[in-house]
């Protein structure tokens, strides 16, 4: 099902070869963001470029590709990316998490553990955990090689000192292995613990700023807070109205005008799956 | 003769457990800054040349010039601002003893700017970020070597908030809304939360109203005294080196032309630019 | 406790046309402990002159002004420091006031520059303030508004605040009436009494024939002055 018009995964194998070894560098020091030249891809900065770089890179033919956004398989750019690497990588895909190899996600770390074996590609809009806080990237640098944390600290002290609590909910900076700060993509902070200790390559790829960076399996992984405000990955207090999962991230559906609403699992894998098993929620149809 | 210091009291540490070095400890016979022969120069222009003097624990150097003198210059390249043509300058370090902190790598030099020194600018916006709200901007040293404890952390902010004279109660507040004297204290707090034992100051009351000037004097002499703090000052407002330095360097096209005890140097000055500078104030 | 020898001083303006000054030549002092030597001479003889190169307010060109062993006109900057902070005290004509800072803290200054802890600082302080007949009322504000004899009696109580060994009185009495001139004598009279040396100058003849063990004439160190 190949097109052959392009080379294995669109780009062409020196790129790929670029991108792996920002890659392996990214692995060695996990949490620091290797530059990449990122490639023009067919489609806009901001729709996932450096997340299908990253992807191409690390594919085989052998590979089984799952692509979610915001848990969804079935999401306009899910099924966008999936049909782009099925035309020009001619990998199976699919929407299990159990069955794939390589998964890019936007935005969620999927419900199921994931295994050895496993790659997850985040999609990165802004990699630079420090940039709103200090503008200038030669500052940001300076302070990643300098473990100059301190105004990271000072984000979450703004915080607590302006809702008493840290407001932040997604993209919740994390400390891997004690050395570098990292953003973790705009994932949920329920999402956070995940990050840490599994059995599968993370890699994150940002196009636009032109970044790759990666967490090795079983890196320790922290999400920053002070000690007397520690981290809390909060979860709505309601199981999936469909499968009934008490502990999975849930979107909130509005199902009529009336102000109706349902709770459903984001991972619709995850949800399937549970219905499939025989769980149900008190929504099921 | 006996040393008077040994029979001397210690003053109370301050909260929070930073504790003040007290008075002079001239029993220490090294000097905590060491100025060999520093030398800056643009081109042709010299920015500051040959440069020397010792500063022991617990004094204040005064550096003062007119404009063009080179003493920021100087101020600049000992703080490690800017990068001097030649010469060394040596810090008694904790960790290591006396080191050329031109000669050390960059992460030595910032962390050494995070705990043992400080720098106080001239314009309170250079030392402060505007956007960070006042218990932050006090709060971020002590998050940058470790703090973590938000409760501790805003204490001890609100301490040096009403230390430096400012209302605790504006803890949450943005530099942006306070006024240049406020400013410049809270630049002053944030400097000093760590307990850094040597400051350099630019200028530190320049652009400010005379009454503000006075009551910031009033603090940086109450600090310097209570904490224990060496500091090199440069200004070109000869009243504050009277107020607040022990020694005095006079300036001029990038040399020093004069030094010693400053009321020494203000009171008989030995060399022809020294006299003329301090027959040039007004008295008021 | 004070030791001169051959002590020569001269002024250089070289915006005045390089016109040189020379104010004193071989100037010869010893003061012992527990004596009080008075300074007399013409006015613009040399006598605070002298008090201040004591003080090292003013630069030797010839001869060493030794003070508790350190000679002054020598010393690096910083054991200059703190011999003034430890041994040797200055009363000046004028008190050099620092706006802001109250009275009481004005004199405690000495004491808490040499480590006693603020509390006791400030009681001696009062002790002294109350000694020279300073109102409490006035002890919280600054000196600025003082008139010129409250200042002088201010300027007084800080010098006596800590026990210097060492003491330089310039004019410690002008200015004050008979009550407040007795205090300020009898401090003298007990500094003394704990060993202090102590150079004065005074105006006033009487005080200085009260505290006073001798007299130097500077006018006998000003150049092309036969001895």
């Amino acid at each position: 099902m190949t097109d052959d018009a392009y080379n294995f995964a669109y780009l062409d194998e020196q790129t790929k070869r670029m991108i792996r070894r920002a890659i392996l560098k990214g692995l060695a020091i996990p949490g620091y963001q290797v530059p990449f030249a990122s490639r023009e891809m067919p489609m806009p900065y901001g729709w996932g470029t450096g997340g299908v770089q990253v992807s191409a890179a690390v594919l085989t033919p052998e590979d089984r590709f799952k692509v979610i956004d915001q848990g969804a398989d079935d999401t306009t750019n899910a099924v966008s990316i999936r049909s782009f690497f099925e035309r020009t990588a001619g990998v199976a895909t699919t929407t299990k998490t159990t069955e794939a190899t390589v998964i890019q996600t936007r935005h969620r770390i999927p419900e199921t553990d994931l295994a050895e074996g496993q790659i997850l590609v985040y999609q990165v809009p802004i990699p630079e955990p420090l940039r709103f806080l200090e503008p200038r990237e030669t500052e940001t640098r300076k302070m990643h090689s300098l473990e100059d944390y301190g105004l990271m600290h000072v984000k979450l002290y703004e915080d607590i000192s302006r809702h008493g609590h840290i407001a932040t909910s997604y993209a919740y900076p994390v400390m891997v292995e004690g050395r570098y700060v990292m953003d973790p993509s705009p994932i949920p902070k329920f999402d956070n613990p995940k990050l840490s200790g599994t059995a599968a390559i993370q890699l994150f790829g940002a196009g636009r700023e032109q970044r790759i960076y990666a967490l090795p399996p079983h890196t320790q992984v922290v999400s920053l807070d002070f000690e007397d405000h520690p981290f809390d990955p909060s979860k709505a207090p309601h199981p999936c109205g469909l499968c009934g999962a008490e502990d999975s991230y849930l979107d909130e559906v509005i199902v009529d005008d009336a102000g109706g609403r349902m709770f459903v699992c984001s991972d619709t894998d995850y949800c399937e799956a549970r219905q499939a098993q025989g769980f149900r929620g008190k929504d099921a149809a | 003769m006996t040393h008077p210091s040994h029979h001397t009291a210690q003053p109370a540490p301050s909260p929070q457990g930073w504790r003040a070095a007290g008075p002079l400890h001239e029993s220490d016979p090294r000097p905590l800054l060491s100025v060999q022969d520093l030398s800056k120069t643009y081109g042709a222009h010299i920015g500051c040349a040959g440069v020397s003097f010792d500063l022991y624990p617990g004094e204040v150097m005064g550096i003062v010039g007119e404009s063009g003198s080179g003493k920021s210059t100087l101020l600049n390249c000992m703080a490690g601002h800017l990068v001097p043509d030649t010469g060394q300058v040596i810090f008694d370090t904790r960790a290591d003893g006396p080191r050329d902190t031109v000669a050390m790598s960059e992460p030595e030099r910032r962390m050494l700017g995070r705990t043992d020194w400080a720098f106080v600018h001239q314009h309170a916006r250079d030392g402060l970020r505007m956007g960070v709200s006042a218990g932050g901007n006090v709060g971020e040293r002590l998050m940058a070597v470790g703090a973590r404890n938000y409760g501790r952390i805003r204490a001890t902010a609100e301490d040096w908030l009403s230390r430096v004279e400012i209302d605790p109660g504006r803890i949450d507040d943005a530099p942006r809304t306070f006024s240049g004297g406020m400013q410049q204290r809270l630049q002053i707090a944030r400097n000093l939360v760590t307990g850094p034992r040597l400051v350099f100051m630019d200028e530190p009351t320049g652009g400010l109203d005379v009454s503000v000037q006075a009551r910031l004097l009033d603090l940086l002499r109450g600090l310097v005294r209570d904490m224990g703090l060496s500091a090199i000052i440069v200004t070109h407002d000869l009243a504050v080196v009277r107020l607040l330095a022990d020694r005095l360097m006079v300036m001029k096209s990038g040399r020093v032309v004069e030094q010693g005890l400053t009321d020494q140097v203000l009171d008989d000055p030995q060399h022809g630019y020294t006299q003329l500078l301090v027959s040039s104030v007004l008295q008021v | 406790m004070i030791e001169i020898e051959d002590l020569s001083k001269t002024f250089t303006l070289h915006n005045q046309g390089g016109a040189v000054i020379r104010v004193m030549e071989g100037a010869h002092l010893r003061v012992s402990p527990g004596t009080c030597v008075a300074l007399t001479g013409a006015s613009g003889a040399g006598k605070s002159t002298l008090m201040r190169m004591i003080y090292g307010n003013y630069l030797a060109e010839r001869g060493s002004i030794r003070v508790a062993g350190v000679d002054v006109a020598r010393a690096a900057p910083r054991e200059i420091i703190r011999l003034r902070r430890e041994t040797l005290g200055y009363v000046s004509q004028f008190l050099r006031v620092v706006p802001r800072v109250p009275t009481l803290d004005v004199v405690a200054e000495p004491l808490r520059a040499v480590g006693v802890e603020a509390g006791a600082a400030r009681a001696r302080a009062a002790e002294l303030l109350t000694q020279l007949n300073i109102p409490e009322t006035l002890w919280s504000l600054s000196p600025t508004t003082f008139s010129g004899g409250e200042q002088q009696r201010v300027n007084i109580a800080r010098g006596f605040a800590h026990p210097y060994p060492v003491l330089l009185l310039d004019e410690p009495t002008a200015s004050l009436d008979a009550k407040n001139r007795e205090v300020v004598l009898s401090l003298i009279e007990a500094a003394k009494a704990r060993g202090a040396a102590i150079v004065g100058i005074f105006h006033d003849a009487a005080a200085r024939d009260r505290v006073c063990d001798r007299t130097v004439d500077v006018t006998g160190f000003t150049p092309g002055c036969a001895a």
